[in-house]
This record gives structure tokens, sequence and C-alpha cells, in this order.
């Protein structure tokens, strides 16, 4: 894609971001941004894309580097934020 | 239909997924099913690019995801609940390394001649011979800057409440201009590495004082005041994720990227509100350390 699309992509998933969280309750200020944290784990498609591509051995070896530390933010970020919100549930 | 063409279908169903599950993440009653559908859509996001980038190094990534998905669970599942913050804040940090990473494999591949992906354009044919294409250089230099000062941020505010670095609001005189002139030699440094990318030695010396700034960012901070501190380095993975989709011409990283960024900045609002606090006041005037040293005093 052109770099301006890329930029009208970028300014409209901001302006959502945005509008899209409105009156939180306190309660689900730390699992939000636990669920969010995990979402920012998106870095894990960069990750796959280096550590696949066949070159360098340094480039290798960051890019699995990179795919580790990518994957534990993803997995562990959606588990917790699942297991914070079970706790809320067994509150009820 | 042409691989691209499905890959980018596949990617905005899962960017739709990530809001929905975004939304759903901010009311009680549709929490749980908000998260279910935004690790949905991650997995979509990676199945997708694991088929269109034509992956040569299969072991390299199974080793990673399976070791990365180790470490995750357990962490994850035993954690003690009073513990939850300061993880989601480790979390965090790996997602900015991941970022700082991804972009120093893509500069390193472009200064020794090699493309990271058919989608990058690191380099491009000009007049003359080839040269960096712009987009690349400067999306590149953000995604290390705002990635390193997330990465050793995150670390140290998982320090703080882990115990392992004092909670304290740690200040010094002149810890303003201090952290003012660090801020400063980056962006300086950014420049060099945009106008002479080749020369990696100034991309070296700007991860360095991105990641000095993180840690001068953090460490005045009091204990306190970690959980907004950790919401505010959510949204700068975000944004280093989203710099990170304009290195690699990638779309999903861009979205959820910049949603994560500035849905944040918002939540970071919010909670600053809940405390009572003002948010510069938590990044720049450490007042409530100093009021509490005056009362002791």
């Amino acid at each position: 894609m052109d770099l301006v699309s890329l930029i009208t992509v970028f300014v409209l998933a901001v302006f959502l971001g945005f509008e899209v969280i409105t009156k939180v309750p306190p309660i689900l200020h730390t699992p939000l941004m636990s669920g969010s944290n995990a979402i920012s784990g998106i870095a894990i498609i960069g990750a796959l894309i280096a550590t696949g591509a066949e070159n360098s051995t340094v480039s290798t070896v960051l890019g699995v580097i990179a795919l580790v530390a990518a994957t534990i933010n993803v997995v562990g970020g959606f588990l917790v934020t699942h297991r914070m919100l079970d706790k809320f549930k067994k509150k009820d | 239909m042409e691989l691209t063409v499905i890959t980018n279908l596949v990617y905005l169903l899962a960017a739709v997924l990530f809001i929905l599950g975004l939304k759903g993440l901010g009311h009680p009653r549709t929490a749980v099913r908000g998260n279910l559908l935004g690790a949905v859509a991650m997995l979509m996001a990676i199945v997708v690019t694991l088929v269109a980038n034509e992956i040569v190094k299969v072991e390299w990534v199974i080793a990673g995801i399976v070791l990365g998905s180790l470490i995750g669970g357990v962490l994850a599942l035993k954690i003690k609940m009073t513990a939850m913050p300061q993880l989601v804040g480790l979390f965090n940090g790996f997602g900015g390394l991941a970022s700082v990473l991804v972009a120093t494999v893509a500069i390193i591949d472009a200064v020794t001649g090699f493309s990271m992906g058919k989608a990058v354009t690191g380099l491009v044919q000009r007049l003359g011979g080839v040269a960096f294409d712009p987009q690349f250089v400067v999306a590149t230099a953000f995604s290390a800057f705002v990635g390193g000062v997330t990465f050793w941020g995150s670390l140290i505010a998982f320090g703080k409440l882990q115990g392992i670095v004092s909670e304290k609001s740690v200040r010094y005189p002149g810890d303003q201009i201090v952290k003012a002139l660090v801020f400063v030699a980056s962006l300086v440094m950014g420049v060099l590495v945009v106008i002479e990318p080749s020369n990696l030695t100034y991309y070296w010396i700007l991860l360095g004082l991105s990641s000095l700034l993180g840690l001068l960012l953090t460490v005045p901070i009091g204990g306190a005041d970690m959980p907004i501190v950790i919401a505010l380095l959510n949204s700068y993975s975000g944004i280093a994720a989203a710099a990170t989709g304009f290195v690699l011409n990638n779309t999903i990283l861009i979205i959820a990227g910049s949603l994560v960024g500035a849905s944040g900045i918002i939540l970071t609002q919010i909670m600053c509100k809940a405390m009572n606090r003002s948010l510069a006041n938590v990044l720049f005037g450490g007042l409530g350390g100093a009021q509490v040293q005056e009362d002791l005093g």
C-alpha cells in the first residue's frame, strides 16, 4: 500500500481508539489495560516476518528473540486478562 | 484470489474483531467476550501471516512460539492475583522489546542488502543507484525510540511494583533538565539515523538513548502511581507497534497498534481522574512524593 493509504488507515484507527473507550467502571481499569496490552502484542506479526525471512544469522537470532518476547506478551496477556475477569465473576 | 488480497481481507476482519474486543472490555457484561474476541483476532492475524509470507525458517518460528507460549502461559496462570499489575507491566515491556527488535532486524537487513519480506521496501531504486526509502527509515527510527522507552520504562515499573527497584519517588536536583537533554539528544540521533541510515552507529546510539530515557522517566515516579504509568507505557507500546507497521507496510500492525495507542491514552486519563491525579503531575511533577516528604519533615 502507498504511504497516503497507510496514513489514512492510521489516522482513522487513532480516532477509533479515542472513541471506543468511554465510561469504564474502575473495576475494569486493570483488565482493560491488560487486554489492550495483549492486543499491542500485535508486534508478533512483525516478529514472524523477521524470523521467517531467510536472511543473515544476526537477523534470525534477533527475530527469534522478538518472537519469544511478543508471544509472551500475547499469550500471557490474554490469559492473565481472562483470569482477572474470572475473579470478578465469582464475586458477584 | 491473490494471496495478498486474502491476507489483507483477513487482516481487516481481525481489525474489526480487535475493535469489538476493545469495546467489549470496557463493559462488565461483555468484558470476557471482548477479551476472547481479541485473542481470536490475534490468532487469525498470526495464521494468515504465516501462510502468506512463505516462511522459510519454520523450525525457528515454531520454537519461538512454543517457548514464548510456555513462558507467558506459566507466568499468567501461576502468578498471585496481587502481583497482576506488575505482570502486565512486564508483558508490556516484552511487547516494546519485540517492536524494537523487529525495527533493528529491518534496518540491519536493509543495510546488508537483504529484504525482510515481500511488502518491505527498505531500499528503493533511485536515479543513480539504490537509496533508502524515507518512510522506512523514519518509521524504523521512531519505532526504535518509542520501543526503547517502552521496554526500559516497563521493566522499571515492574521492578518497582515487585520491590526490586526502590518504590520511592527517586528525585535529584535538575532531573527535569537531564530528562529534557536526553530527549533532545535522542531526537538529534533520530534525525541522524534518517539522514544516514547506512551508518548503524547512529542507530545503536539512538537505542541507547531511548533506553536511558525510559529509565529516567520511570525511576522518579512513586510506586502508587505505577498503574497509571503502566497504562501510559501500554499506549506507547501500541504506538511502537504502529510505527513497526509503517516499517513493514503492514496494515494490521498499524491498525491494532494505533487503536491501543489512542485508547491507552484515554484509559490513562480515566485512571488519573479516578485516582485524583493529573497526568502531567504523575509524569513530571512527582508532587505526591514531594508532599509526603514535606509532611514527614
